[in-house]
């Protein structure tokens, strides 16, 4: 009776979960081990034979040291500032409002226009940053920020760093709001300086809310699509690709189309993923957290 | 004493208004240089040097893309998905939101557990077998299709947010319902949900938003033009081909401003849901 009563309260949530999260995860891993024809029509299974090719592939070491890079370079710096901008937002002072409410737009806008922007602001002739660093004299000439081997990973990252500083920086200032007051009372009182204070109090019971935003990050940024696929789309190859973004051009670029191999480099992403989800689970104490 | 203290105090304000004005506007500088973009006539967007404002302000990008008759096919594509999404994911996550708040029983740890996964899953590391599974129900190009993904991976921060708050409802309102005679169901509906009536603001607007800025599997599934939804339409203003610069901003400042605005209401309540009341 209890059993089937659970099912009722549950079972729109189920359904939806297990047609459109779980179905999906299936069909992945049967793709993975199928052959198909360029028009996408499932011809039988080839065993392995996919994850096999994949590890031929030429581009795959430097998709997945740009994917590394990618995510490391983001989380770090995101973290990093976050903290900075968090310390700040726990002062009250006139304007706070009106920061919290600009460190939003970046998180409710859509990706994708917040990458088109940066394509136009990166733009080698008519885009804005160019004439400003010129002007600025730090740039002695144009940079062809999106279009050069050198740059269009670092400009990548940056658009990424902005992307995700609001959602870091809120969850850092929950945890720095639920610091008691008292513990910096009594930091005071032992004669601890500010920086002293910030080192043994601050970060230590910040840690907690550090580690999710950093979990949470890698997750989302190692998930992150629209800001390489618009900002390097100008790039033939694969030379500055995520796996992400090279598994998306092996499933639907027209030349390609390799479903089976896509989906070989898919699987490899869920299980990404699910190192990263398991993390957080043990990072949270999930059994504690949800009793 | 008193006084000069009160005075580096003052000062201390001062300098973290500074700091807090100066981080601002870093963050929506690149937003005013849409805005600006967006207001520039057609062959202000090719000057050298290239200038933030614009000689001639010229509104009528906005009118010309409101008028847009493509436009109103990708509007109307996003509001048919956010919307219908957004209805599914308060109509799955109430009871199951409820249920597991209020009762203890076997497999609840395990659904949460499978909900806080599916949360980590955004629909791109599964975009290849999403286009399998539609392809296979030839719901390929279809509204459905794009509701039925957003409303799946929505789910989870609803159920969070709407947990949370039926928890901290006290239960002797609705003994004091059971005792009236309400059954379950009618407690919830009746009681329960006019109270949370803020968890389920915040749910909506964050599903609504959600469905509103996705891109990728719109962008893997819907070939037909007049049926993409607006983060996919507005692309084909700028292409290898015609690149209206200020049309593409304009339409998507039309596209972020009401987000922006909804998401600042329930801003207070975002960390929570995303965090799984792992950050108190």
């Amino acid at each position: 009776m209890g059993r089937w009563q659970a099912l009722f309260w549950l079972g729109p949530s189920l359904a939806l979960i297990a047609a459109v999260v779980l179905y999906p995860a299936v069909a992945l891993v049967r793709a993975s081990l199928s052959r198909y024809s360029f028009t996408g029509v499932r011809q039988g299974s080839v065993g392995a034979a996919n994850y096999a090719r994949l590890l031929e592939q030429e581009a795959l070491p430097t998709v997945v040291a740009n994917t590394v890079l990618w995510v490391a370079a983001i989380v770090l710096v995101t973290v990093v500032l976050s903290l900075g901008f968090a310390q700040l937002l726990t002062e009250d002072f006139p304007g706070r409002r009106l920061v919290r409410w600009a460190l939003i737009v970046p998180w409710a806008a859509s990706l994708i226009m917040t990458a088109k922007l940066f394509a136009w602001i990166y733009d080698y002739y008519f885009g804005i940053l160019n004439h400003v660093l010129l002007s600025l004299r730090l740039v002695a000439a144009p940079v062809d920020w999106l279009g050069n081997d050198a740059t269009v990973m670092a400009a990548m990252i940056a658009v990424g760093i902005f992307v995700s500083l609001p959602f870091t920086t809120y969850v850092v200032l929950a945890g720095l709001s639920a610091i008691p007051g008292e513990v910096y009372e009594a930091a005071w009182v032992d004669g601890a300086s500010a920086w002293r204070t910030y080192w043994s109090v601050t970060l230590p019971l910040v840690r907690p809310a550090l580690l999710v935003a950093v979990v949470l990050n890698v997750i989302y940024v190692f998930n992150s699509f629209p800001i390489v696929w618009t900002l390097n789309d100008r790039n033939p190859g694969f030379a500055h690709d995520t796996m992400i973004t090279y598994m998306y051009k092996i499933a639907f670029k027209s030349s390609l189309r390799d479903v089976g191999l896509a989906a070989a480099l898919g699987v490899v992403n869920v299980l990404v993923i699910l190192l990263a989800v398991l993390f957080y689970l043990r990072t949270m104490s999930w059994r504690e957290a949800e009793a | 004493m008193s006084v000069r203290r009160s005075g580096r105090r003052v000062a201390r304000r001062a300098a973290l208004s500074c700091a807090g004005l100066a981080l601002a506007l870093v963050v929506l500088a690149p937003y005013a240089v849409m805005v600006c973009t967006a207001l520039k006539p057609e062959r202000e967007l090719r000057i050298t040097p290239p200038r933030l404002t614009p000689i001639e302000w010229r509104l009528g990008n906005v009118l010309d893309v409101l008028r847009d008759p493509s436009f109103h096919g990708w509007l109307y594509g996003s509001l048919v998905v956010a919307l219908t999404s957004t209805a599914i994911v308060v109509l799955a996550a109430t009871p199951a939101a409820y249920y597991t708040a209020r009762h203890r029983f076997p497999g609840r740890s395990a659904f949460l557990l499978v909900v806080l996964v599916t949360q980590m899953f955004s629909p791109t590391a599964l975009v290849v077998g999403l286009y399998r599974q539609f392809f296979e129900l030839g719901l390929v190009d279809t509204y459905a299709a794009l509701i039925l993904t957003n409303a799946a991976f929505n789910l989870a921060f609803a159920i969070w947010i709407l947990r949370a708050f039926f928890a901290s409802i006290p239960r002797e309102i609705e003994e004091a319902a059971a005792v009236d005679g309400c059954g379950r169901l009618r407690t919830l509906v009746r009681v329960v949900l006019p109270l949370s009536l803020p968890a389920i603001v915040t749910a909506v607007i964050f599903a609504f938003i959600a469905a509103w800025n996705e891109y990728i599997v719109a962008l893997t599934l819907m070939a037909d033009p007049s049926r993409k939804p607006l983060t996919v339409g507005i692309t084909s203003y700028v292409t290898a081909y015609v690149q209206h610069w200020n049309q593409l901003f304009a339409a998507s400042v039309i596209a972020i401003v009401p987000v922006v605005v909804l998401f600042a209401m329930i801003e207070r309540h975002l960390v929570g849901g995303l965090t799984a009341g792992s950050v108190k």
